[in-house]
């Protein structure tokens, strides 16, 4: 009996020992979490997408429980819903979310354009466009193998007649699918815009009009037409600037080839 | 001094925990996909063997061997050492958070790690002295660290090897950790004659 005691004694107080160390270490040395981070998780989607420019939802949470600066509306899957929740959340004034959407920039289908190739490898756009720039007249243009499709985490882009389509109903405007074209044709653009540039092609146009019916000759005359100074030609190829455009479409008219989309 | 070195050097390349003792498996095979996570598990692992060695080896001498209670000690040597760790973890958040952020994922995980109560009792029985049986802990803690990031390197290859489908995945990571602990049986006999 005595052995037993010996035995179980020791182990009892060691163990007493141990768990009281480790209360008084807790208390006396407990890191204060932010009461607030939560309840801001909490309203985030959870889709970790990365759409805000941080690394996840926690990692956004985070950014608007430590600095105040951050703006409460940078979830886009979220909407204005999220953005309500989160600045009714953080106390801070409400502002609009501009919901956006991706756009492929490319109107080169298959009675536009034609192949100059016959294309028979690995079927992914990035490993086709390593074989002199994919299988199209275009080498701008879309390669139509679907690799944003695939990337897409809401099934929200699919190829038809030879190039890729983003369904708008869908697409949450996470951005994936612009890291993920190797012509870096898809870009954000405001879901409620009236005018889309349909053309990346920046060879000069009398090239342009070789390979492709819908390809931007980058004559100009949409900057002339455009009251507020927001459509520009660079290299070849106009680009919309939708802080500046009112939607008037003026540009789509006058465009000769039809390479803006209304 | 020249025992400290042998000790240490042994310590690390003959009777490596991984490679000849086979200690601390599932750390090995589970964490040394990537370089980064391998080297934050190794610091990990150094850190806890040294601390859980300098509380151990007192806690025996002191305290289990004056009252006849060595049978106690695989209990009494886990139960400090979790708690040692648990105390650690707290202190490091509280003070060092950079640091608590790096080890921080990988402590918890080895508190009972079976390569920590492993040197401890080895420690012990090897009858050595608090100042070898540091030595030891960090030679031990340093050869973990060499094999964890020797191997991430391989499998690092292996990612990209082309593997027959049957030997996918764990086991062609078991054959080449096996050849990898063979190449570091030629270190056998090598320290002794060293300094001999």
């Amino acid at each position: 009996m005595n052995e037993i005691l010996t035995a179980v004694i020791p182990i009892v107080i060691i163990g007493l020992v141990c768990a009281a160390v480790l209360v008084i270490a807790s208390k006396l040395m407990a890191v204060k979490e932010d009461e607030k981070f939560p309840a801001v998780r909490g309203c985030l989607p959870g889709a970790n997408c990365g759409a805000c420019g941080f690394a996840g939802c926690d990692g956004y949470a985070k950014a608007l429980c430590e600095d105040s600066s951050t703006p409460a509306n940078l979830c886009v899957p979220g909407g204005e819903s999220t953005a309500k929740q989160l600045s009714e959340a953080l106390g801070v004034e409400f502002a609009e979310v501009e919901a956006q959407v991706a756009f492929v920039h490319c109107g080169g289908d298959c009675s536009k354009t034609q192949d100059k190739v016959e294309y028979e490898g690995f079927s992914s756009c990035a490993a086709a466009n390593l074989l002199f720039g994919g299988k199209g007249a275009c080498t701008y243009g879309c390669l139509g193998m679907g690799d944003c499709a695939a990337a897409c985490p809401q099934n929200a882009i699919y190829i038809k007649n030879g190039i890729a389509v983003v369904d708008e109903e869908d697409c949450i405007g996470c951005g994936i699918c612009t890291r993920t074209c190797p012509n870096h044709l898809i870009s954000l653009v405001p879901q409620k815009r009236k005018v889309t540039m349909t053309c990346r092609n920046k060879d000069k146009g009398a090239v342009t009009r070789k390979t492709c019916s819908n390809g931007c000759i980058g004559c100009k005359k949409c900057e002339k037409s455009c009251p507020r100074d927001a459509i520009h030609v660079y290299e070849n190829v106009a680009e919309i600037d939708y802080s500046k455009c009112i939607g008037c479409k003026l540009c789509a008219k006058n465009c000769p080839v039809g390479c803006i989309e209304m | 001094m020249t025992k400290l070195i042998i000790i240490l050097l042994s310590a690390v390349f003959i009777n490596n925990y991984i490679l000849s003792r086979f200690l601390g498996i599932c750390p090995f095979l589970g964490v040394s996909k990537k370089l980064d996570s391998a080297t934050g598990m190794s610091f990990a692992v150094i850190f806890v063997m040294l601390i859980a060695t300098a509380v151990t080896w007192p806690i025996q001498m002191y305290l289990l061997n004056p009252f006849n209670l060595g049978y106690l000690q695989t209990i009494v040597f886990i139960l400090v050492i979790a708690t040692l760790v648990q105390l650690v973890e707290i202190i490091l958040k509280r003070y060092i958070p950079s640091l608590h952020k790096s080890l921080g994922v990988y402590l918890p995980l080895i508190t009972t790690n079976c390569a920590i109560l492993g040197v401890t009792i080895l420690n012990i029985d090897e009858g050595y002295t608090f100042a070898e049986a540091m030595v030891n802990s960090l030679g031990s803690g340093l050869g973990f660290f060499l094999a964890m990031v020797m191997f991430s390197g391989v499998r690092s290859k292996l990612e990209g090897a082309d593997i027959p489908k049957a030997f996918e995945g764990l086991p062609i990571t078991l054959v080449a950790a096996s050849i990898t602990s063979l190449s570091f049986m030629g270190f056998g006999g090598v320290i002794e004659n060293l300094f001999a």
